[in-house]
């Protein structure tokens, strides 16, 4: 009775793994192929002779060192400054008794369905004001802070036992010093998932860099990559090694950490 | 524990951080949707004056906007049920006590969550060339003649919103997964011995329990639905004929490709004021779960 369930299942299975896969696959493949060979029908699979021409090509002509360390750059930036923001309040709000916490924090829960869009003009207006238009400062200023990431550690910080920030504060340590060698310890786990949350986010994030980075040299990947897929339309093969080298990083990143990455969004889908 | 000076030093970078680079552009954004704050106003601010109501009076006699609105509806209430109940069935046929390699499938089914939209934006494009693309070779065999599905009017969206089940289904399949595994086993258990089928657990147990998980996932997935934007840029610049703008991409072009940023501060209030609404009728939706 048993088995033929099985087999349906598998094959089921399989096949939207397949379904999920192929168009990855197909895009490194494609990246491989010599100019024109993807234009064909039926549709080729595989390169009828390998290529890097069009690696090549992203950077020497194209300025594609650029966009990966522009992306990098930002993406490390945004990761580290508000690891350390983020913790800090999130600690203060799980441990901390002051007046107004509770309706500070519910203030700043309840921010969260205001859609990041309709800060962006204001937004753009302040920079341009600054002089942070087509700047790093620019991308980095509206992530240096996240409500999610304040409530991620609050949440997380909350289960450590007071009586370990006391007995730390009897031996004398004072509150930076708990904050650094006590607090940020114990929540190494959130941390990490924290921390491939922002830098995946930022490296993916399209909106914000398009309208912030007016000039080609401050393009970050995505941003880049659009404009060549909207200029280079025929020149298949070139645009999918840039999909390549735009997707890589974070997948080779996503491969390193996939249980702290999947665990993460269960604990933060069970925790609501 | 308290400690003024440390509570300041704590919270301080990142309170100042979300009130004057969130809030204070929230409250900017609502006084410039009553402005007609345009290019001329980019120079100098005095340029721009108050004009009352006007933009979004404007705003709902503008057929674009309407057309951006259903659009963007017709994305979100095909796109979003279908992408949950494909997490769902997922989700449900790898927690299934007859598979094994649990962990492959997931991660399978995950990876395209963590690609970056715009290459798999450029990816798709191709998928669906109407002459050399993959889908209309694979349909071309069981008989399907070549659509233009980007070129198309109406088969833009659906290609839209295929992309977008395929891109996102992965993420809600975890949180189901989470969901999953937070229902005892003794119930099915019981269950069985008092000889449910497994249809009938799957209807009287797993259902009832996932609903609350159920309800995050459709306020998740509603919100970042609305905020279409990316595919539509890469792949159709809005059209064909319109038939893929959606509200944030008349949003940007309105705000930093015509700079008319006090009609787009209003198109931005009325994607908050749906978003809102989507999210206070779902919030009551699962209080009154809770209740029964």
């Amino acid at each position: 009775m048993k088995a033929p369930a099985t087999i349906l299942l598998y094959a089921l299975l399989s096949f939207v793994a397949l379904l999920t896969l192929a168009p990855l696959v197909w895009m490194v493949s494609a990246s491989l192929m010599p100019t024109g060979d993807a234009s064909a029908f039926p549709p080729p699979f595989l390169p009828s002779r390998v290529t890097f021409a069009h690696y090549a090509r992203l950077f020497t002509n194209l300025n594609l060192a650029r966009y990966l360390f522009n992306s990098a750059f930002l993406a490390v930036s945004v990761t580290a400054i508000s690891l350390v923001v983020n913790s800090m309040a999130g600690y203060a709000f799980a441990k901390y008794r002051f007046r107004g916490r509770d309706p500070l924090f519910k203030l700043l829960i309840a921010s969260m369905v205001i859609p990041s869009q309709v800060t962006m003009l204001p937004l753009f207006l302040m920079l341009n004001k600054m002089g942070a238009v087509n700047s790093y400062i620019g991308v980095i200023i509206p992530g240096m802070a996240s409500v999610f990431g304040i409530f991620l550690i609050r949440q997380f910080a909350l289960s450590i036992p007071d009586s370990l920030i006391e007995a730390a504060r009897i031996d004398g340590a004072g509150d930076f010093r708990i904050y650094r060698s006590l607090i940020l310890p114990l929540c190494k786990p959130i941390l990490v998932t924290l921390a491939i949350f922002t830098f995946m986010g930022t490296w993916n994030d399209f909106l914000w860099p398009l309208i912030v980075m007016t000039d080609d040299s401050m393009y970050t990947l995505p941003v880049a990559l659009a404009n060549l897929s909207l200029e280079h339309v025929q020149d298949t093969e070139l645009m999918m090694a840039g999909s390549v080298m735009t997707i890589a990083p974070v997948l080779i990143l996503f491969a390193a950490v996939q249980r702290h990455y999947i665990s993460g969004i269960m604990a933060g889908g069970l925790k609501e | 524990m308290d400690g003024k000076r440390a509570v300041i030093l704590f919270l301080g970078p990142a309170l100042a951080a979300i009130g004057v680079f969130f809030f204070l552009p929230v409250l900017a954004a609502f006084a410039l949707s009553f402005t007609d704050f345009d290019i001329y106003a980019l120079g100098n601010f005095e340029f721009a004056r108050f004009v009352g109501f006007k933009n979004y009076t404007q705003l709902l006699t503008d057929p674009l906007f309407w057309k951006a609105f259903r659009n963007t509806l017709e994305f979100l209430l095909i796109g979003g049920p279908l992408s949950i109940g494909v997490s769902l069935g997922a989700a449900l046929m790898i927690q299934s006590k007859l598979v094994r390699w649990k962990g492959f499938f997931r991660t399978a089914y995950f990876t395209p969550v963590v690609t970056t939209l715009v290459a798999v934006a450029v990816i798709w494009r191709f998928i669906y060339h109407p002459r050399f693309g993959l889908l209309n070779y694979l349909l071309s065999f069981v008989g399907i003649g070549a659509v233009d599905w980007l070129g198309d009017q109406h088969w833009a969206m659906p290609a839209i919103i295929l992309m977008a089940v395929w891109k996102n289904f992965g993420y809600n399949m975890v949180i189901f997964i989470a969901g999953l595994q937070n229902i005892p086993a003794e119930l099915y258990e019981a269950a069985s011995i008092d000889g449910a089928g497994r249809l009938q657990q799957l209807r009287t147990i797993t259902v009832p329990l996932l609903a609350p998980t159920t309800v995050y996932i459709s306020i998740l997935t509603m919100i970042g639905y609305f905020q279409l934007f990316s595919e539509p840029y890469v792949m159709t610049q809005g059209g064909p004929l319109n038939s893929t703008l959606s509200i944030v991409l008349l949003m940007y072009q309105q705000g930093f490709r015509w700079w008319n940023m006090g009609y787009s501060a209003a198109l931005a209030f009325v994607l908050f004021a749906f978003i809102l609404m989507g999210s206070l009728v779902q919030s009551r939706i699962q209080k009154r779960w809770e209740a029964s």
